[in-house]
């Protein structure tokens, strides 16, 4: 079966490298740091200088595999969050209860359809954003994504249906502080 | 209580095994491979509460990024080898 | 407190019946790409209750960072790692179930 491949998706997370990588690292050691306080819960020498030597090794490797950031997070997306996540918690839980009604049903009425959804105009992140928020809504999945569309498997038409009405996109778009 | 967890815990575990074995292809078996990773953290985590030992968390968290690292390194030697092939 | 111990409960059976149902999915569901739907989801969906659930049983603050620390990462991996398999069957050609066909 041949298909045509899809341009590989651009995910904010670039392999430049220079700038973005020294962006990356600001904003991961930190993060790296309090990570191994937290679990380590040790403030001795021998501990921290274990803690300061697997931060740099991570650094050094993501270096190594040429990961970057092209924007660190700003502070409005961060206070935006909470409610974005609230939303995609609430779907995640209607979405296991529809699945879980079609497993038990002793019938499940399946009628799986792929389509292409638009995403033009959305910046690299949003657009990730908004595939793995169809991933987490209820009866679709993201498969694949270039610049301008999303190919998405649903479980029935209604699934696609409901993507082309925008209310996905409309969080997505909220999140990211536009309307 | 959470003995019964842990029993449904370990029933989903086989499940997520025959599909394992059933397949067919491999992505199928990646799948079940994958979920049986994640509910083997979900068991390590409810047996530390029972046995009340909290350091099998931490064999949780160890275990929840092996399994991660394990599906893509397995989807990537897969493809790794088709490319040779065709 | 009686009433965390039944929220906990709660909490507890409703992410055992997901991931169940998510297992008994993965057996039923016709289909590669149904079976990532029944199980993507309600893997997610099921162990974040079922932490939660231990979550409001522990007294150690310790023990509640550590679930947390693995509930973020479930939440965090599970979607990446369901798309990234969805992905990789599709460019593979893996053929998509429709309604009436066999199941394989």
């Amino acid at each position: 079966m041949t298909r045509p491949r899809l341009a590989p998706p651009d995910t904010g997370v670039t392999r430049s490298g220079g700038t973005g990588t020294i962006r990356l690292i600001r904003w991961a050691a930190p993060l790296l740091a309090a990570f191994w306080l937290l679990l380590s819960g040790h403030i001795d020498p021998l501990f921290v200088t274990f803690g300061v030597i697997s931060v740099v090794l991570a650094c050094v490797l993501a270096h190594r595999a040429g990961l970057s950031l092209e924007k660190g997070p700003t502070l409005g997306l961060v206070l935006r969050l909470p409610r974005y996540l609230l939303w995609l918690v609430k779907e995640v839980l209607v979405s296991a209860v529809t699945v879980t009604r079609q497993v038990w049903s002793p019938r499940p009425n399946l009628d799986p359809v792929v389509a292409c959804t638009p995403s033009r105009g959305l910046s690299p992140l949003t657009q990730v954003v908004y595939a793995n928020s169809i991933t987490l809504t209820p009866g679709t999945l993201s498969l694949d994504l270039d610049d301008e569309h999303i190919e998405v498997h649903a479980l029935d038409s209604a699934g696609v249906e409901d993507l082309g009405d925008g209310r996905v996109l409309r969080q997505v778009h909220r999140l990211e502080a536009r309307r | 209580m959470i003995v019964a967890v842990m029993a449904a815990i370990l029933v989903t575990m086989l499940l997520a095994l025959a599909r394992a074995f059933l397949g067919p292809g491999r992505y199928n078996r990646i799948l079940a491979i994958n979920m049986f990773g994640t509910k083997t953290v979900l068991f390590v985590a409810v047996s530390g509460y029972l046995f009340g030992r909290p350091e099998f968390l931490d064999i949780g968290i160890l275990y929840a990024l092996v399994n991660f690292v394990a599906v893509i390194a397995v989807l990537r030697l897969t493809h790794e080898t088709e490319s040779d092939a065709a | 407190m009686i009433l965390l111990e039944i929220l906990s409960a709660v909490l507890l059976a409703a992410g055992t019946l997901f991931i169940v149902s998510g297992a008994v999915g993965l057996l039923r569901f016709p289909d590669f790409y149904t079976r990532i739907h029944a199980t993507g989801i309600t893997d997610s969906a099921g162990a974040g209750l079922i932490l939660l659930g231990l979550l409001l049983r522990t007294t150690t603050w310790e023990a509640g960072v550590r679930l947390l620390i693995i509930l973020l990462f479930l939440v965090v991996t599970g979607p990446t790692a369901t798309h990234l398999l969805a992905h990789a069957a599709r460019r593979d050609g893996v053929p998509v179930w429709r309604k009436g066909h066999p199941r394989r």
